[in-house]
């Protein structure tokens, strides 16, 4: 009976703690570094960082999130030492440049902060750098391409524009090369474009050119592929049947979304994943969820069904 | 006597010969030589289609590069030019976007006008910090490239302006694309610009002043020659340049990022030096500098139609060519 009595005023009193813990709404502040809007994709970092920043806290009343941006690794480093000043619960960092920062976010981990790293990962990338990773998929990128293109012209003649000389693109061409193993697609020719609409407008012009027939380009990023569609639209050329590009930018997503016959698809890589990474990270101190670990967003195939959840049209990017 | 007659007739040619500026022939030279590399690299290369491509997107960094032959030959130099390129391309996109004005004929020919003051405006401002500010002009330059960038990726938020009114793009459009009487309208565009070039360089007193100012300043000032006023319009007459590129940069894409003009200061000034025109000023070579900025062009061109040049070399052979366009001149020039 005692032992009864115990458990219920026991359960009581949780339950009250429960009320009035949720009323004293508790306090989180997440500090988020990005970098400065660059170029198109990092500009749409920065638009869902505070997208979701906004949405967040009208969710959770007693949460704070302060968003930095800074446009290289040095000024990040000092930008991640500023937010530690500030007293953050936990850090959610896109790095400029990943290995140089690696000291600055051990640091503020050594503290005990919560650090979520996003995209992109130094060569020690374990627990003891950050508690979670979340990552594009820059390898599935190439090879979601490749298999849409074996799928739909598996006799393709195929040209690749290629971004810059750095790892994320040969991974990407490795990831291509094997989408495509094991069919007939043809590549005719890579050639950097730079992630440039002006670089991709001249390679595209001298492709056609340089090839009496082409099928398919891949050209793996939306920003060039505006290049492309301008230099095939000048020649007048009508044996392209379509071309392939990649990350999700509004524009592309819109023709993809409308049914431009040359634009059928878009493979995504999107700037939307640092919201991912902030929803995870607040749903670590609020819903207190286990969360720690590594996800890797999918390159999904963004097609005329499901392009409307992957549109904003407010994004700069 | 014929003997005599026959000496006196090779005279007369040597002569000729030697009046022709070998200098001023040396960059055509080496571009007849690269076309005939290219053709030995790809037969397509030759077809006119192909030229006039590379011609037709050569006219950005020509035209720039024709402003740029203005303020080395004073000796001065802008850094600022890619940035303003971005700039202003920026503002004209906004300002057609903001639809003052509702008729789209006189919206166009609005947001012309505001180009060319835009450009004007930038180009004074770079004069009177390096004229008035006394700072070097390579210090004052990188500052005001600094901030035509920052306020570009400002404006566009680091994404991309468009411009929106499809009725002005399609309008606009043929200023890029167009022809007329069978020519680019770009390739027009650059002769018209460089013959009103040459002309002010070769034919009027400002012209002449400017050589003289970039040979020995003290000197032309000692001669009444106010040197800060003919150093000023100079960068003046590089920004209305920059104006003209982007006249024909925005109806291309429709559209500036960030990245829009990236390194074109690099290649402006490359195409100068590689028509001729010597970096330390004094001496000025408007065709020369069109030639260069074509002979720059394509390289490129030319790289990416050969069959046999890895993509990872292209960088290298670029450069090793440029080097040896500029040897080719030099050997030429040593003969007269």
């Amino acid at each position: 009976m005692r032992k009864k009595l115990f458990g219920l005023t026991l359960a009581a009193m949780t339950a009250l703690a429960g009320v009035t813990h949720a009323q004293e709404e508790k306090k989180v502040t997440v500090g988020v570094s990005i970098p400065a809007a660059d170029h198109g994709w990092t500009a749409g970092v920065v638009f869902h960082a505070e997208r979701v920043a906004k949405l967040l806290m009208e969710r959770n009343p007693g949460l704070n999130v302060i968003v930095k941006t800074s446009p290289d690794p040095a000024s990040q480093a000092n930008a991640v030492q500023d937010l530690e000043t500030q007293g953050i619960d936990a850090l959610v960092i896109l790095p400029t440049d990943p290995d140089p920062l690696v000291n600055a976010i051990k640091e503020v981990r050594g503290k005990g902060t919560f650090v979520a790293l996003v995209d992109r990962a130094p060569s020690v990338n374990d627990n003891s750098v950050r508690d979670l990773y979340v990552a594009g998929n820059n390898p599935a990128l190439g090879q979601v391409a490749g298999e849409y293109i074996k799928a739909t012209t598996p006799e393709a003649e195929v040209v690749v524009i290629r971004g810059l000389p750095i790892p994320i693109d040969q991974q990407r061409q490795d990831g291509f090369d094997k989408g495509i193993e094991g069919s007939n697609v043809k590549v005719l020719d890579r050639q950097y474009g730079n992630w440039n609409r002006d670089d991709a407008f001249k390679v595209m012009q001298d492709y056609l050119t340089k090839y009496p027939k082409i099928d398919v380009v891949w050209c793996q990023d939306d920003d060039m592929a505006v290049g492309v569609l301008q230099a095939i639209e000048q020649a007048k050329r009508t044996d392209i049947q379509y071309i392939v590009a990649g990350a999700g930018s509004k524009e592309m997503i819109k023709k993809v979304m409308d049914g431009d016959k040359m634009v059928p698809v878009d493979v995504l890589y999107p700037p939307a994943m640092i919201g991912t990474a902030l929803e995870m990270t607040v749903a670590n101190f609020y819903g207190q969820v286990p969360v720690r670990g590594v996800y890797t967003i999918d390159a999904t195939l963004v097609t005329k069904d499901n392009a409307k959840d992957f549109y904003f049209p407010d994004s700069p990017f | 006597m014929s003997v005599n007659q026959e000496s006196s007739q090779q005279a007369i040619r040597r002569r000729r010969w030697r009046d022709i500026d070998l200098r001023a022939v040396a960059p055509f030279v080496a571009l007849a030589l690269l076309l005939l590399v290219g053709a030995l690299v790809n037969p397509n290369f030759i077809s006119i289609n192909n030229l006039a491509n590379v011609a037709t997107r050569s006219a950005f960094i020509a035209i720039i590069a024709v402003g740029a032959t203005f303020v080395i030959s004073s000796g001065d130099l802008d850094l600022s030019v890619g940035a303003m390129v971005a700039f202003i391309a920026s503002l004209m996109i906004l300002f057609m976007n903001s639809g003052v004005i509702a008729d789209p004929v006189l919206m166009l020919l609005a947001a012309i006008l505001f180009t060319i003051v835009a450009g004007a405006l930038c180009g004074l401002t770079n004069g009177l910090i390096t004229t008035v500010g006394k700072i070097e002009p390579f210090i004052a330059t990188l500052g005001t490239m600094g901030i035509y960038r920052g306020l570009t990726t400002w404006l566009s938020q680091g994404g991309a302006i468009t411009l929106k009114e499809p009725q002005l793009q399609e309008m606009y459009r043929p200023a890029y694309f167009g022809t007329i009487l069978g020519v680019p309208v770009p390739i027009v565009v650059i002769l018209a610009v460089t013959a009103v070039a040459a002309f002010i360089l070769y034919r009027t007193r400002y012209g002449r002043h400017v050589v003289a100012v970039g040979s020995n300043r003290d000197v032309a000032r000692y001669s009444g020659i106010s040197v800060n006023r003919v150093r000023t319009v100079a960068f003046v007459i590089q920004g209305l340049c920059v104006a003209a590129a982007v006249l024909l940069y925005v109806p291309r894409l429709g559209s500036t990022s960030a990245t829009t003009g990236i390194l074109w200061e690099l290649q402006a000034i490359t195409a100068v030096v590689v028509g001729g025109t010597a970096l330390k000023g004094g001496a000025g070579r408007v065709w020369g500098t069109i030639c260069g900025a074509f002979i720059l062009e394509l390289v490129g061109n030319i790289m990416l139609l050969s069959n046999f040049i890895s993509e990872y070399l292209i960088g290298a052979i670029q450069g090793a060519i440029i080097i040896i366009a500029m040897l080719v001149q030099r050997s030429l020039v040593r003969k007269s």
